[in-house]
């Protein structure tokens, strides 16, 4: 109750008139996306998101470490199911997004311009680019085995064939600076592959993060497959990093903590994406993207009557 | 009563949802418009011989026509069109046809005769499946292993049969758009009105004008069309022999040339085989679309020790085949596509008799309108017989025997063809040692007749050059 | 399968069975499903779905398997068993009741005069983890109690143990049991669960003497599935082919709508043929399916969706 006065008070204060408005806006709750439901945090925590100029925007959800290990116990438990489908089922369903995505524009754009505080001309970019960076992952779905697999010519009678293989659960810090069009640049390649995701949202971001699982939980992704968490990178990323059930760590929102996360991520070791510097979301992503968390199998067979 | 049962009432899909013109303009630059000649010709339901709707017959000046609307499109639109923008409309093509899906799978039923169940089930969900495969690399031909920075050709001239109308036009006209190129693309004689009605498609996904030109007519149109200097490529589908011609009128330009053509495929099966699946993908193998199947499994070769255990439940397998009205959802056998055809097959399977072989049809009763042949096998069959060597494009089976794995490879080689081979063993070394010495482009294990947009599809030798499908498809639509 | 008779005493030892058995064709996994799947593309309306439902009707062993089971509980399903519809007496009854052991005569009571038979599990269902009296015991009881159909269950351990003699030996002991009683053999196929081993469990089965091989117990998922009947089915019509002597087919577990009633029926129909659409030869074990059927017969004659309201839980 305590904390609803503050953000109202606080709401009022910037941009409410003095006069009752004709009718009151009904406001979303942000809350955690985990195994395809909306729960709030188990801690019952939140924290207040403003945009850059001090605004208050809304209360996320402020994830603890037991909701990261939930989070991943889900992202576990959707991993046979996802990899298991085909890679053509995977592409159907990620421009599915895209088109879920492109059907809820307008909302996108608004989200994107409070969080960064740009004007609507970037966010109207931004969010056109997110919805075609979907459609572009949906494509590569039953692609990157022709790309990234081979048959090998080994010397003997034996049939020799490589694939690339989902390496599992992967832990994605998605981007601080970019909420949508970065965040979907770094879990749509995780996906695409068959593996599954916990995703850490841009900590002073999380908003659109949260407005996109709205997305991913009506076109046909199946639960589990992308989970996702607001609240301190720094409280949950280790949680991630260490986790022994998981198989890949994304570092890009990592900031600072980067190295000490690589090395806890160490004792399992997971396949780890280093961050970049300054990466430039709106150009066409490398297919490192995807093959940091992809196992290579090979497969040996003798040829003979 | 079990045996009332399961004759199953008729269970006939509607023809409702097609709503057919009487005649059909030829479509060019986005807009159907008339053809410069008066000639028409009609497309019948082979099922009953009922007509169906006319179509125009496209003159030398109608291709010239689409041609030029190809090239302008091409250079002013769809070749300087980012790839993901190419992607995007490619995706959109392939969620309309499966918006459409029964829709256009009655009307091709209606057109070429095969059941709806094969058109309901495999051609338009494949057909839908090659548009979005293909829109995925437009957006990545750096990756397709051609070089960093692979350019389109120009005009494709397309022509295509009458087997697998409209997935024959997705597996010409996807690649082509993916990679940049525009097209002009001939549907068969028989059986066009699921490619005019992919030109509505087009229309409804706002594609540019001129990137897609659809021409009807029959062989002049199609000679016309793979002549035209203004094409940069000709891909064919269809028979050896006109592949020849076309290669021949292609030889000596800077034109690029792609053939799918006929098949005499063999189907090995081991002592070894799992049975039951051997004979279900035997049957499936010859007797899918009627055989009307470049890549059929029209030679059946059996291990001499389990011929005699394997045959009777082959026979008694087809005995249980439901032969007759395409429109009926437990028809699995339908109409042969035109009286050419049957006549063809009938021609061909007399020499089968003539020559010393055996045939062995079950009972079944045909209808008395239509074109309509009964599921044939022919045993004792040596490799010297016409229907070992040549290619039916029927419902006809030709059985033979050996006796080791190199026999069996020694005889399913021994013809001037190369597409389609099937081998069923539960031994995996001597599967893949049978597949490394078959000279065919397709080789089915404990399987046949599959297709996927992701797999590369063409033949050998006389069954033509280049893939179609997968990663190695797009070659045939690039430079490097 | 083996074109010739096998030696009469192929269950002579362990070793000459399992010559036997794995000599037997192999079953391809793709190639089975896909199989199903095509049949069950198989459309069946109007008039042969109405014969198709009483058909399948005829062929339900109405079945309660609880640990909560009561003679009240058996008593009413007895009732349904005989009359599945009381509001339409046009509506056949079904094939059996099947029930424990301990509650074989309430139901032989309770069915005396309609024509349904009792069919009884035993031998220590669902796990057969007894002692061969035990099972044997049990399969007396029932038997003594009037039941006339008995649904054993095979030792599952010790067929995946490789000790197919063991499995042998206790079909024929509880055939022997049985005294004439019917034998439905229990393959239990969720737990064997490859194909290869559907089919080497079938011919062991059926050489052993049963007169029906059934797919699960219920208890175990998965239960009944198109692509193990269908394997099932293949190996009952090649026995008869061996043999001349027909063995029934009895999926049971997870079979619920009329939908999936009628493929069974395809499934029989195109693959061990119109011989085997007879309830002497193909039951659908199930419970809740009966009034899925019930409802659909009842939409084909009046046109109208049923509501499950109209039907008794039974």
């Amino acid at each position: 109750m305590g904390k609803d006065d503050k953000t109202r008070g606080r709401a009022r204060a910037v941009r409410e008139p003095a006069a009752q408005p004709a009718r009151l806006v009904v406001r979303k709750t942000y809350k955690l996306y985990v195994k395809g439901a909306f729960p709030r945090s188990e801690s019952g925590r939140s924290y207040p998101v403003t945009s850059p100029d001090g605004r208050h925007l809304a209360n996320a959800a402020l994830a603890s470490r037991k909701d990261a290990r939930d989070a991943v116990v889900a992202a576990r438990a959707a991993f046979a199911g996802w990899v298991g489908r085909t890679a053509y089922n995977r592409g159907q369903i990620l421009y599915r997004v895209a088109e879920m995505l492109e059907g809820r524009r307008a909302q996108f754009v608004d989200e994107v311009a409070a969080a960064t505080g740009g004007d609507r001309r970037s966010a109207e970019t931004a969010v056109d680019a997110a919805v075609d960076r979907w459609v572009h992952y949906a494509g590569w779905s039953d692609k990157i085995a022709q790309v990234a697999g081979a048959a090998n010519p080994v010397s003997g009678p034996y049939f020799n064939l490589s694939t690339p293989e989902p390496s599992g659960v992967v832990a994605v810090l998605a981007p601080q600076d970019d909420p949508l069009l970065g965040f979907v640049s770094v879990v749509a390649p995780v996906i695409a592959t068959g593996n599954t995701a916990v995703v850490v949202a841009s900590e002073e971001r999380p908003l659109p993060a949260i407005t996109l699982a709205e997305v991913l939980a009506t076109s046909d992704l199946p639960g589990g497959v992308v989970n996702i968490l607001t609240g301190r990178t720094a409280e949950l990323a280790p949680t991630l990093a260490a986790h022994a059930d998981v198989n890949g760590l994304d570092l890009t929102g990592a900031g600072g903590l980067a190295a000490e996360l690589e090395q806890s991520a160490a004792a399992t070791l997971k396949r780890v994406m280093r961050p970049r510097p300054a990466p430039d979301w709106a150009a066409k992503p490398p297919i490192e993207r995807m093959t940091r968390f992809l196992e290579t199998k090979t497969v040996w067979h003798p040829i003979g009557v | 009563m079990a045996d009332e049962i399961f004759e199953y009432a008729p269970a006939p899909e509607s023809r409702a949802v097609v709503s057919l013109r009487s005649s059909y303009d030829l479509f060019i630059d986005g807009e159907f418009t008339p053809a410069s000649g008066e000639e028409r010709i009609t497309t019948l339901n082979p099922a009953d011989e009922e007509p169906l709707a006319e179509v125009a017959v496209a003159s030398e000046a109608d291709i010239d026509r689409a041609v030029r609307a190809a090239r302008r499109a091409f250079e002013e639109v769809w070749g300087p069109m980012p790839g993901a923008e190419r992607g995007k409309y490619l995706f959109r093509i392939s969620r309309i046809i499966q918006e459409r899906a029964r829709e256009l799978a009655v009307l091709e039923t209606l057109d070429n005769g095969k059941p709806i169940k094969e058109t309901r089930d495999v051609d338009i969900p494949l057909a839908a499946a090659h548009f979005f495969y293909h829109a995925g690399w437009a957006d990545k031909l750096e990756h397709a292993g051609l070089g960093p920075a692979p350019r389109p050709l120009g005009v494709a001239a397309q022509v295509i049969p009458w087997n697998f109308p409209l997935l024959m036009l997705a597996w010409k006209i996807a690649p082509a758009l993916a990679t940049g190129n525009t097209v002009v693309l001939k549907p068969a004689e028989t059986t066009p009105l699921t490619a005019l009605l992919f030109a509505e498609i087009c229309q409804e996904a706002g594609l540019p004008p001129g990137v897609v030109n659809i021409v009807t007519g029959a062989a002049s149109t199609g000679r016309a069309l793979v002549a035209h200097p203004g094409t940069d490529k000709v891909a064919f589908t269809g028979s050896t022999a006109v592949g020849r011609e076309i290669a021949r009128t292609v030889a000596g330009t800077d034109r690029r040339l792609t053939l799918e053509l006929g098949g005499k495929g063999a189907n090995i099966v081991y002592d070894d085989a799992a049975i039951d699946q051997a004979v279900e993908g035997v049957v499936t193998g010859i007797f899918f679309n009627q055989g009307h199947v470049c890549c059929a499994g029209s030679r059946l070769l059996v291990q001499e020790s389990v011929a005699e255990e394997f045959l009777p439940r082959l026979r008694a397998r087809i005995e249980r085949l439901r032969v007759g009205d395409p429109l009926d959802k437990n028809t699995d056998v339908g109409a042969i596509n035109s009286a050419a055809q049957l006549a063809r097959i009938r021609d061909l399977a007399a020499t089968g008799e003539q020559e010393g072989a055996t045939a062995w049809s079950p009972a079944c009763d045909l209808p008395e309108r239509g074109y309509w042949f009964a599921p044939t096998v022919f045993t004792g069959v040596s490799q010297a017989h016409r229907v070992a060597r040549e290619e039916i494009f029927g419902p006809v089976l030709s059985v033979l025997t050996f006796r080791t794995p190199e026999e069996a490879v020694l005889k399913a080689n021994n013809t001037p063809y190369g597409l389609s081979a099937g081998v069923w063993t539960e031994k995996g070394s001597r599967m893949l040692w049978t597949a490394n010495r078959l000279r065919a482009g397709v080789v089915w294990s404990n399987t046949f007749n599959k297709f996927d947009p992701a797999s590369p599809f063409g033949g050998y030798k006389e069954s033509g050059y280049g893939r179609e499908g997968g990663r190695h498809g797009l070659e045939a639509y690039l430079d490097g | 399968m083996p074109s010739t008779t096998p030696a009469p005493d192929i269950a002579a030892s362990n070793t000459s069975l399992r010559a036997y058995l794995h000599g037997l064709p192999g079953v391809d996994e793709v190639g089975a499903r896909e199989r199903a799947a095509q049949l069950a593309t198989r459309s069946v309306k109007t008039t042969a779905k109405a014969q198709a439902i009483d058909l399948a009707i005829r062929m339900v062993d109405l079945t309660t398997l609880e640990g909560a089971d009561t003679p009240g509980k058996v008593r009413s399903l007895a009732v349904k068993a005989a009359h599945p519809d009381p509001a339409d007496r046009s509506v056949p009854p079904v094939a059996a009741v099947c029930v424990y052991p301990d509650l074989v005569a309430v139901a032989v009571e309770a069915l005396a005069d309609t024509g349904v038979a009792v069919a009884s599990v035993a031998t220590a269902f669902p796990s057969g983890r007894s002692p061969l009296a035990a099972k044997l015991s049990d399969t007396r009881r029932a038997v003594a109690d009037g039941a006339s159909e008995i649904d054993m269950v095979i030792d599952r351990g010790a067929f995946l143990a490789g000790d197919y003699r063991a499995v042998f030996d206790q079909i024929v002991a509880v055939k022997d049991a049985c005294a004439g009683a019917h034998l439905k053999v229990i393959l239990e196929t969720g737990e064997l669960v490859t194909y290869d081993n559907v089919r080497r469990a079938s011919w062991l089965a059926m050489h052993a003497g049963a007169d029906f091989i059934k797919t699960s117990t219920g208890k175990v998922s998965p239960a009944a599935t198109p692509p193990v009947t269908l394997v099932m089915l293949e190996a009952v019509r090649d026995f008869h082919a061996l043999t001349g002597r027909r063995v029934g087919v009895k999926p049971a577990g997870g079979i619920r709508t009329t939908k999936d009633a009628i493929r069974y029926l395809v499934l029989v129909n195109e693959v061990a043929g119109a011989a085997w659409l007879d309830p002497a030869l193909f039951r659908l074990g199930a419970s809740s399916l009966l009034n899925d059927l019930l409802m659909q017969r009842a939409k084909l004659s009046t046109g109208v969706y049923a509501g499950p309201d109209y039907y008794t839980l039974d």
